[in-house]
């Protein structure tokens, strides 16, 4: 459970490789014009190159090598942001590529006759809907779809990188199998239910890569108003112009400011930081979700886990293990407990359900009973039926039986034995706490009572605190009665309970919780749990559920780890409090850009307004160009924040915001300023 | 400044603050109690059917219309005032760019003044046009605000009220009442009030004129002051009856008529903020509101009142005794914090009357003025609309911290999505788009360097002045711009126009779009809105983007000036 796969160094020399060839693809103007933000900075670049290429020709105006050392530096920030993307998309492909690399061509045995097994070799790409197909031992399953006969165990590390094999069996919550994955041993029939090409491995692929990416309803919003913020500053920027020849007339001195100026200020104010980012935030997102073995229908959905409020979980296989097991014996009255041991192993030994070999494990472990040799006893086993309600041996003319309070009861009374009042209250106290009592009788005698209980999964609790944590409520589904369902719970340490629930009561819950206005969450494997899944706005099936389960799911989770909606909340948070620690950043970082340009800019018309220099910078043109620099060096700089995501701790809205504001805003005010003398610095020494 | 000085701005303020909750509680039991008997004769003698809920579409239709009604009566009236009765000073028909000017400054709630006041308009016009106006727009602009709070407090619904109703409600039980009293008040202060023609007096002093000939008469200007200044403060409005505003002496002629008007200024903008709390079912919210509004104000104000407390260099030079601070253009009997309290709250509010020359002013005293108008009049603002737009700021700021603590964003409850992110986007861009715009072509075109009347960085500051005072609706006048001429009679009209209704427009739709949305319960994740941070968070967004818009602007301006008088 849980195998994460091995998140790739960010920086790996063949991604590299790859993305700077792709960065280079990127500059084509279809691309661009994507991202209004940065089209505006290419269109900045082409403007100032041809204005360094006319100064070049005619040696008027502005020094050449300043306009073209802008230009140079526009370029560069245009290519950094085409690089950021191109990283985060080089990590998908590899990602799909090592997917890829486990599907080959395969051949598919098609049932002509499913009586007979007569089958007929065809391509795997030719399958439709609807066909049978046999597989054996060894073959890969050609196409996703549900066995319809055989067990088999299978072997799916190709999707989900999990060695052990899991068993695929007809019938039941266990009957999907994905095309790609292998058999190791026996065989299966298999209904295809996706056609080639749209299977789930080829979603999985084409979800990693990037090549079905949606943008996000939140990155659509942040997209409107960083678009409206360029904007603000294009106004400001060709406003800037007439103010300044203005300005010139007035004070009858200096140059009104230069379209080059204009372009890098525009450039410096415009939020390229988050610009050049937004994509490869969004993108880097689903890489690390896919990496925790969590394949994502929709950025959408993943978007919404980050607003969950409420889980709903299915208590059996999720929060218990899957089955009742036994805890303890509590003997009858004047009975020696060794005896009853003694019995309710016999009675369990010819039982091969779980809780009947729990019953050996606990005479075995607790009582240092070891297994009988039946060569030796001959015993004559009575199995469970509906009728009896109770199961047993017949053993030297003895009869142990097991089973049902009532049952034994009645059996016991038959023989003329009585129910004594001591393990009446066991039986109560056992059903009282959520477990299930089972009495052992020997002939007309009780001798005690048996506990089975559901056994809560090892670290569920710290999971369940963890999600309170975050604000998520989490409520446990189950077909159990009240009082077990309340024990269960309180021992799990879930919030609230659903007992007895029907599909019916699962979807009731969660329509009523969204009326409420809460973002329901809901993991399940069932195909009774299809319809509240498609009714969940965030539905995590597992990837041992059925084929109805994954279809109404819009998350499948490969490793069928009901609590990975803890991970797939961060993912979800991480995304958002990226991109709004890097807008903050971006918009904070604009003051001490306005600090470095606007004195610059205005040194020959208002000398005055040197005094707003507070960096003391060398001269105009260095100043102005560190600007520059530094716009486009803080992009590099922030690419791994962008690719590994702002960390997300789970401690209150409010201590999450104060910290950001702190780290990206005051930060943000802060660096530029550090970071624009630092780069002018350099700039003077090199121009001397 | 003087202890006297600091006792009466927190007088005035602490005053202002102490109706803060009875005028916000009856406001919000106006606009959301059921029609009365005698309420519902008057909707339906007005063919209003009061009961009829409107979509956000229909809402804004009932809004342009009124609007474009509205600037048609009033230029009907003024180019028609010659012909029509209460003349008594035979004003001749107000020019046509003139008459556009004024209609739609008065309209829109602006109340900019291209002309003046006592020489131009009959008492017709000044009573059934501009004063008329006065209440109607200052209505109208709570209006649209109460709908952008049901757009908050209601779920799953289309509908966002009735424009009419709640325009007559505003007119007739908030605007009306609160003048008639503050009217009398005035006029018990020595504010005219009648529609007797000017009077002429002899002077105490007989002087003479340019020519040497003696001067023994003045002729008094007077009319119906009273009314149309209770509503021109109360309402934001800010037009005054004389050219010369509050300064003049029948004006605003005593100290508890000055406090009165200061306090009116903010009154009804400070009071909504209240309303709002009450409507949505938090009063925190409001209070937090208020808070941010304060937080902006408080250094502004500051600032105006320290710079104005300095000696002006020129007079310095001259050896002027200025331990009184810079008194140009100040009114001797309101001294330095009162001009500067009122020059500040004129501008932080929409309101745009004075009581001292702001053209005067130091740089930086007039920098404060200059950029609370910039930053979308949304600290305090004109009634109703300051408070939308302080609220769509507050969408954006819930945005921005939406994103950082990793949720979607919800404000009130309403999740924010990508169509308000747009229409607040619409809000913040067009007035600034108007003011950087307006500008630029006041300093390019001729016709509009023809006006002004200062060189350098000063008359750059002058067309700044104006351009930020239309586009925002303040209507506040820097003085120094011969604005009276066709060029800025249109181009100033048509900042006003694009900067109310520009603005309005997706503020209905915001609330259109919010109304119909479900309310998400507050859990632990979401973001509270009514605490010191958020607070915090609202004015850095809206100090920052009217920082990054007007900072070239400011530094070329009074930044400008104010270094080179300082290096002088």
């Amino acid at each position: 459970m849980n195998t994460r796969n091995e998140a790739p160094s960010l920086f790996r020399a063949d991604i590299l490789r790859g993305a700077v060839v792709a960065s280079l693809a990127k500059l084509d103007p279809r691309t661009q014009l994507r991202n209004p933000v940065m089209f505006a900075v290419y269109l900045g670049s082409i403007l100032t190159t041809l204005l360094g290429a006319r100064a070049l020709s005619d040696g008027s105006g502005e020094s050449a090598a300043f306009i073209l050392g802008i230009a140079l530096w526009l370029w560069a920030t245009v290519m950094f942001a085409n690089f950021a993307e191109a990283i985060a998309e080089g990590h998908g492909k590899a990602q799909a590529a090592s997917m890829r690399k486990s599907r080959t061509e395969v051949t598919a045995r098609r049932l002509i006759d499913l009586g007979t097994r007569q089958t007929a070799d065809v391509p795997a790409t030719e399958l439709r809907v609807g066909d049978l197909v046999l597989v054996r031992a060894g073959d890969v399953i050609p196409a996703d779809g549900e066995a319809v006969e055989g067990v088999a165990s299978v072997d799916e590390s190709a999707v989900t990188g999990e060695s052990a094999p899991v068993v695929r069996e007809s019938g039941g919550d266990r009957s999907a199998v994905t095309g790609g994955t292998r058999i190791i041993s026996d065989w299966l029939v298999v209904r295809v239910t996706t056609l080639p090409g749209q299977s789930f491995l080829d979603r999985m692929i084409a979800m990693v890569e990037g090549a079905k990416r949606q943008k996000t309803p939140n990155e659509i919003a942040l997209a409107i108003l960083l678009a409206a913020l360029t904007l603000v500053f294009l106004l400001v920027v060709v406003t800037l112009r007439p103010f300044s020849a203005y300005s010139v007339e007035a004070s009858g001195q200096g140059q009104p400011v230069s379209l080059t100026v204009l372009v890098a200020l525009l450039v410096c104010l415009a939020p390229t930081t988050i610009g050049a980012l937004l994509s490869a935030i969004g993108i880097a997102g689903m890489n690390r979700l896919s990496r925790s073995n969590v394949v994502a229908m929709s950025g959408r959905a993943v978007e919404a886990a980050g607003d969950v409020d409420v889980l709903l979980l299915d208590k059996t296989g999720t929060i218990t293990l899957g089955n009742r097991q036994a805890t303890r014996f509590v003997a009858a009255e004047g009975v020696i407990e060794r005896d009853l041991a003694e019995c309710a192993q016999l009675a369990s030994l010819a039982d091969e359900t779980p809780e009947g070999r729990s019953v050996l494990v606990v005479a075995k472990s607790q009582y240092g009973l070891r297994g009988r040799d039946l060569e030796q006893i001959k015993p004559h086993f009575v199995p469970f039926s509906a009728k009896t309600r109770m199961s047993g041996v017949n053993l030297d003319g003895q009869q142990i039986r097991k089973g049902a309070a009532e049952a034994v009861e009645a059996h016991v009374r038959t023989l003329g034995g009585e129910f004594p009042e001591s393990v009446r209250r066991t039986v109560r106290e056992i059903a009282q706490a959520g477990g299930t009592p089972l009495v052992v009788s020997r002939d007309a005698q009780v001798l005690g009572v048996i506990e089975l209980k559901d056994i809560v999964k090892g670290g569920i609790k710290e999971r369940f605190v963890e999600l309170r944590r975050m604000g998520i409520k989490t409520v446990m589904i189950t077909g159990d009665n009240p009082l077990t369902a309340a024990a269960i719970a309180a021992e799990a340490g879930v919030d609230d309970y659903l007992a007895e629930a029907t599909p019916e009561a699962k979807l009731a819950l969660i329509r009523e919780y969204q009326q409420g206005g809460r973002l329901v969450a809901m993991t399940g494997d069932g195909t009774n749990d299809a319809p509240a899944l498609a009714q969940a706005d965030v539905a995590v099936a597992m990837n041992t559920g059925t084929q109805a389960a994954k279809e109404a799911g819009n998350m499948v989770d490969l490793d069928s780890n009901p609590t990975k909606l803890i991970e797939i909340v961060h993912v979800g948070k991480q995304l958002l409090m990226t991109r709004g620690a890097l807008t903050t950043f971006s918009i904070a970082n604009d003051v001490a850009k306005y600090f470095a340009i606007l004195p610059a800019a205005f040194a020959s018309t208002y000398p005055a307004l040197k005094s707003l220099d507070v960096m003391g910078l060398s001269t105009p043109a260095n100043a102005i160009l560190a600007a520059v620099v530094f716009n486009a060096l803080v992009i590099v700089a922030l690419v791994p924040l962008a690719l590994k995501g702002v960390r997300y701790r789970p401690v209150g809205a409010a201590q999450l915001l104060r910290t950001n504001l702190l780290v990206y805003g005051l930060g943000g005010l802060v660096v530029p300023f550090v970071g624009i003398k630092a780069i002018d610095l350099l700039l003077s020494l090199v121009t001397g | 400044m003087t202890a006297n000085g600091v006792f009466q701005l927190a007088l005035a303020l602490g005053m202002l603050l102490a109706c803060v909750r009875p005028l916000g509680w009856s406001m919000a039991r106006v606009y959301s109690r059921p029609a009365m008997q005698g309420e519902r004769r008057l909707f339906r003698l007005l063919g209003i059917d009061s009961t009829a809920e409107m979509t956000w579409q229909r809402y804004a239709g009932a809004v342009l219309a009124f609007g474009f009604v509205s600037v048609l009566a009033v230029y009907a009236i003024q180019r028609l005032q010659a012909v029509l009765p209460l003349n008594p000073e035979a004003q001749p028909a107000v020019s046509p760019d003139s008459s556009f000017n004024t209609a739609v400054s008065f309209a829109t709630n602006t109340n900019w003044q291209g002309y003046g006041g006592e020489s131009t308009m009959s008492y017709l016009t000044q009573m059934t046009a501009l004063t008329v106006q006065n209440f109607l727009s200052a209505a109208a602009g709570m209006a649209v605000l109460v709908a952008l709070i049901r757009g908050f407090a209601r779920r799953n619904v289309d509908t966002i009220g009735n424009f009419w109703v709640d325009l007559v409600r505003g007119t007739v039980y908030v605007l009306v009442p609160l003048s008639l009293v503050f009217a009398l008040a005035l006029v018990w202060q020595g504010v005219p009030q009648t529609v007797s023609a000017y009077h002429d007096v002899a002077l105490v002093e007989p002087t003479a004129d340019g020519d040497g000939k003696p001067v023994t008469t003045q002729r008094i200007a007077v009319g119906p002051v009273a009314s149309q200044v209770a509503i021109k403060q109360l309402g934001t409005n800010g037009g005054g009856f004389f050219n010369t505003n509050s300064a003049h002496p029948l004006e605003n002629p005593t100290p508890l008529s000055n406090l009165l008007q200061l306090a009116a200024i903010l009154l009804i903008p400070a009071a909504l903020c209240w309303t709002f709390g009450e409507m949505v079912g938090d009063r925190r919210q409001g209070w937090a509101i208020l808070a941010a509004m304060f937080v902006i104000f408080l250094p502004l104000l500051g600032l105006t009142v320290w710079a104005e407390h300095q000696p002006n260099p020129a007079l310095t030079a001259l050896g002027v005794n200025q331990t009184a601070g810079n008194m140009e253009g100040k009114e001797t009997r309101f001294g330095v914090p009162n001009s500067a309290l009122w020059a500040v709250a004129t501008t932080a509010a929409s309101n745009g009357s004075v009581n001292s020359m702001h053209d005067s002013y130091t740089p930086l005293g007039g920098l404060a003025p200059l950029w609370l108008m910039q930053l979308g009049e949304v600290v305090f603002g004109g009634v109703g609309s300051g408070l939308y737009g302080m609220l769509v700021f507050a969408i954006v700021a819930v945005f921005l911290a939406g994103l950082m603590v990793g949720r979607t964003p919800e404000y009130l409850g309403k999740k924010i999505g990508a169509f308000e992110i747009k229409m607040a986007s619409l809000v913040v861009l067009l007035p600034c788009a108007m003011v950087l715009i307006g500008t630029a072509l006041g300093v390019s075109a001729e016709d509009g360097k023809k006006g002004v009347l200062n060189a350098g960085p000063h008359g750059f500051s002058e067309v700044l002045y104006a351009y930020s005072s239309a586009a925002n609706n303040n209507g506040s006048a820097f003085a120094g711009l011969s604005a009276n001429t066709p060029f800025y009679n249109g181009t100033l009209g048509l900042a006003m126009l694009v900067g109310r209704f520009g603005v309005m427009i997706p503020v209905l739709a915001i609330a259109g779009s919010l109304a119909r949305k479900k309310h998400t319960p507050p859990g632990p994740g979401t973001l509270p809105t009514h605490t010191p941070l958020f607070v915090f968070l609202l004015v850095s967004v809206v100090v920052v983007v009217g920082a990054l818009s007007f900072l070239p602007t400011l530094a070329l301006g009074p930044v400008a000036e104010h270094l080179m008088t300082g290096s002088n």
